[in-house]
């Protein structure tokens, strides 16, 4: 019912404004073309500059509004995404003194210059000197914003510090697993023809290689504050995307194609949560690459604490490997539980 | 063989220039449907666009109710859509089928065939004084094809798996496997071979429109007398023709890996519990391949639109253009720099950092030519004396959105902003103002400025008004606040925020954008019904020049028929810009078909 009477209403309207405009066209006609249109040209004028005013208020009320819903109050989760809000905000300055410069021009131009019956338009067919300075004078900014965009660039996709760790993530649809190398550093090798559902092996990894079998697997990824993390990404099925909004950082995870990312947390989230006056503040993962049905549902939860809380979560965590073969081999299973315990049992000692 | 073919036949169009238009006794069939009279073919294309718009359109306002209103059911959703809209709610399968192909349509079947087929069509040979295209029979073939394109693709709206849904850009493996996506079974295949009948008829198109311009100028017609829209059309089919093939390799290559289990981008897959068998394959391969076209596709919907905005602003400041020189050579270099910056949208990739650098630069490059552009169309107001017209308005209101959108550019252009804004709503923002709106706006001062001459009335002067102000404020109040969004991080694509605690932030704006889009569609069937109307009712137009202009189109009879001149075409003897001159009889401006007076310098 609701919905007949909004159809009525929006027929009844565009009824109506069609018979104004074909009531103004008669009229018009009547009182003579050059004369309603010479009326007409000054409403239009009139309305471009109230729409300039009115415009760069708007815009400045928008900002009012949303300013603090972005991600810029609450700082960078990360060292590195300081130096994308610096730049950012930079970009942000240039560009828009160019677009208030720009946008008050055309719409003061289309104003100020609209059609008068005692005035004639100026012939001025070009300019080598104008041309000139507005070719140069955007190419120097340019210059500038590349320069510092690449000097950034090269920072965050060259290497990470010496003191780095690693941590794995790996998307299909529509989930983040994590899997961290364990005592040894080392990821185990995968291959995803290993691929079993059935024994939980979800990722394919292959546990022939002894590097695999203190690797953990989890769902949450943690990670100590102040510690390079470089992120070493994955896909199964399709294309998605680690995106990490409040660390400004953002990679495909590509099947058949490893791709990494690293970066430096330096709030805790319980940091984040006072710095936003959110309790329930969470950093997320976010699948940045449309992957299906499910897309807007693949998140995934990065807990950011402190060294020692890092190391108590890690320390509870049971390599899949024990997981994944308590029975399987009974005699393999004696041998490599000791081996693999022993690096577990060496994280739980240096805590 | 062609070119005899056409000398010939121009030949016998002079031979029969003085009765040109009582020879043909045609048949609703030869001028209506299978016309190869280049006025009909761009009004068949321009028709066919409408009707695709607002599809498209309507898409878009059925997936913003989900993304306004998630909490709400609509019955009649399901009415219509019936499982796609479950209890009154949309399926996310169905709603990134809409959000797919409200892509797929706008930007392939409306602001590319829509756009540049209506105008190249309808103004190559009217402005270069030519009878008819090159090739008139490859002409209508082109129209045909892209009608065979629709149907295809209008079909894969029904069947039962639904339309292709893995984005406009359909990226593999999502597009190549349908365990991954019900929009990657059925409908996939459908979606790729559309494309490419989209193609043919898209290049067919591209090499006429080249051939027009290059060989078929009249006496007089340099390269450099041309009008701008003239240039701009001719960059964007060249854009055309040199990028179409690419993305038909990638199509077909993708319907390779879909049916016959080839693994050109796939590899390495667990899909749905199931271990593929192809390795080998890049999925990133596909990317390269798609954007190839993909960028230069947004320059072949952007230059017409800059074009048509440069010929309406002179017209109508009564102004020659400022710097023509300068803007025929910032299109140049923006088609040139249009092929050498696919990558750009691919940085988060993985992409070497080292080729990521090279194309930053060489994005950021565009901005230049750009910036002549914005800064040559305000010294075309500057001193003028502005008619507002329909057309005027909406020429501006390009330049407005072409500046707003354009220096988000140099954001996302720039890699090391990209890793933070990449897929987020700044860039459904950024793309939209500045190749979505600005080439509608483009494209609407087209249709306002030459209905007159396509059809010989007048669309009705107060719907366009209204027309025009819904839609330059409603742009703005719906693509505004996006860069917001997108500078909390809200990631495209998403059917639903509210399970996110960084995003769920933004409902009410959401709902407030959502109100916005639809009142804007309805003003834009406002526009579809002031069309249609004034076809047939308009106000009639009485004289040949109804905005006083210099380029030839307007020397034609107020109605031309197929030859579009009764006699012999004009000559010309000055370029198209001559506004602001004394003419003989003391009009503000001189057609090009007038001789350069002695006291007059040359241009």
């Amino acid at each position: 019912m609701k919905e007949i009477f909004l159809i009525a209403i929006t027929i009844m309207i565009f009824v109506i404004i069609f018979q104004i405009s074909k009531a103004s066209e008669y009229v018009s006609v009547l009182k003579g073309e050059e004369k309603s249109r010479k009326q007409n040209n000054k409403i239009n004028a009139f309305m471009l500059i109230s729409f300039l005013v009115l415009g760069l208020i708007g815009v400045w009320y928008c900002n009012e509004l949303y300013y603090g819903k972005t991600l810029f109050p609450q700082g960078s989760g990360s060292v590195e995404g300081e130096e994308v809000d610096w730049m950012l905000k930079v970009t942000i300055a240039i560009t828009g003194i160019v677009f208030i410069i720009t946008q008050v021009l055309l719409f003061w131009f289309a104003y100020k210059y609209q059609e008068k019956d005692n005035k004639k338009a100026f012939f001025f067919a070009h300019n080598t000197k104008l041309e000139l300075i507005w070719t140069t004078v955007p190419a120097i900014f340019l210059t500038g914003l590349v320069v510092f965009g690449l000097k950034f660039w090269f920072k965050i996709t060259g290497d990470p510090p010496q003191n780095h760790h690693v941590v794995e993530i790996t998307g299909q649809q529509f989930a983040w697993s994590i899997r961290y190398p364990g005592k040894d550093g080392v990821l185990g090798k995968k291959n995803y023809k290993l691929y079993n559902q059935p024994t939980g092996n979800t990722l394919g990894v292959d546990f022939e290689d002894d590097k695999s079998w203190d690797d953990l697997k989890t769902t949450e990824m943690h990670l100590p504050v102040g510690v390079p993390v470089k992120l070493v990404i994955n896909a199964m099925d399709v294309i998605h995307n680690v995106g990490l909004p409040h660390f400004r950082m953002k990679m495909d995870a590509v099947p058949g194609i490893p791709t990494t990312q690293w970066f430096t947390p330096q709030y805790t989230t319980a940091d984040m949560k006072k710095r936003t006056g959110n309790p329930n503040f969470t950093y997320e993962i976010s699948c940045d690459q449309m992957c299906g049905k499910g897309h807007f549902s693949m998140r995934g939860v990065i807990v950011v604490e402190t060294e020692a809380e890092y190391k108590k979560w890690i320390s509870e965590q049971t390599p899949d490997y024990f997981t994944l073969f308590p029975d399987k081999n009974p005699l393999k299973m004696i041998d490599t539980s000791s081996a693999a315990n022993k690096p577990l049992a060496q994280v739980v000692e240096k805590k | 063989m062609s070119s005899e073919a056409i000398l010939q036949s121009s030949e016998l169009h002079v031979d029969h220039d003085t009765h040109h238009e009582h020879h043909h006794h045609e048949t609703f069939i030869s001028k209506y449907v299978f016309s190869q009279d280049h006025k009909m073919i761009a009004k068949q294309f321009l028709i066919t666009g409408i009707i695709w718009a607002i599809i498209g359109g309507l898409f878009s306002v059925i997936f913003r109710l989900q993304l306004g209103y998630p909490d709400q059911t609509f019955p009649w959703l399901e009415d219509f859509l019936g499982h796609w809209a479950k209890g009154g709610k949309l399926q996310p399968e169905f709603y990134y089928a809409l959000v797919t192909m409200h892509g797929t349509v706008l930007v392939f079947f409306v602001l590319t065939a829509g756009l540049s087929g209506t105008f190249a069509n309808f103004l190559i040979p009217l402005q270069i004084g030519a009878r008819d295209m090159a090739s008139p029979l490859l002409n209508m073939l082109s129209y045909w094809f892209f009608f065979l394109a629709s149907v295809i693709m209008v079909s894969s709206l029904f069947v039962q798996t639904g339309p292709a849904s893995g984005g406009w850009t359909v990226y593999p493996p999502l597009s190549a496997l349908g365990e991954a996506s019900s929009g990657s079974k059925i409908g996939m295949d459908l979606w790729l071979v559309s494309m490419a009948m989209f193609i043919v008829s898209s290049l067919l198109g591209g090499l006429n429109y080249i051939t027009t311009i290059l060989n078929m100028r009249t006496k007089g017609m340099s390269m450099t007398r041309m009008p701008l829209t003239m240039w701009a059309l001719f960059f964007t089919a060249v854009l055309g023709v040199l990028s179409f093939p690419v993305l038909l390799s990638g199509a077909i290559l993708l319907l390779f890996d879909r049916n016959l289990g080839t693994s050109f981008f796939l590899s390495d897959i667990v899909v749905a519990g199931k271990i593929l068998p192809n390795e080998g394959g890049s999925a990133i391969l596909f990317q390269h391949l798609f954007w190839f076209l993909g960028h230069p596709e947004v320059y072949i919907i952007l230059l017409p639109a800059m074009g048509i905005a440069s010929e309406i602003m002179s017209v109508n400041s009564r102004k020659p253009i400022f710097g023509y020189m300068a803007m025929v050579g910032s299109l140049f270099s923006i088609c040139i720099l249009a092929f050498l910056v696919w990558a750009h949208h691919m940085f988060v990739t993985g992409l070497n950092p080292f080729l990521g650098a090279v194309f930053v630069l060489l994005t950021l490059l565009i901005a230049v030519p750009s910036a002549i552009k914005v800064f040559n169309w305000l010294t075309t107001l500057w001193k003028g004396n502005i008619r507002f017209t329909p057309g005027m308005l909406f020429a501006i209101g390009f330049v407005s959105m072409f500046i707003s959108g354009g220096l988000t550019g140099i954001f996302l252009g720039n890699s090391a902003l990209d890793i933070h804004l990449h897929d987020t709503y700044f860039v459904i923002a950024h793309f939209h103002i500045v190749m979505g709106v600005a080439s509608f706006m483009g494209m609407f001062a087209g249709v306002y400025h030459w209905f007159p001459k396509m059809y010989g009335r007048f669309l009705n002067n107060t719907l366009a008004y209204i027309h025009f102000w819904i839609t330059l404020i409603g742009a703005y109040l719906i693509f505004w606040p996006m860069h917001y969004q997108g500078l909390a991080g809200m990631p495209r694509r998403y059917y639903d925020f509210s399970n996110w605690e960084s995003f769920k932030q933004f409902g009410g704006l959401n709902e407030f954008i959502s109100l916005v889009a639809m009142i804007v569609f309805a003003a834009q069937l406002l526009f579809v019904f002031n069309f249609f109307y004034s076809i047939f009712k308009g106000r009639k137009v009485t004289e040949k020049n109804p905005w006083q202009a210099n380029t030839l189109e307007w020397t034609t009879p107020i109605r031309p028929g197929h030859g579009n001149w009764p006699g012999e075409i004009p000559e010309v003897h000055r370029w198209a810009y001559d506004y602001a001159k004394l003419g003989k009889n003391g009009e503000d401006f001189i057609p090009q078909n007038v001789p350069v007076g002695d006291d007059e310098e040359k241009h």
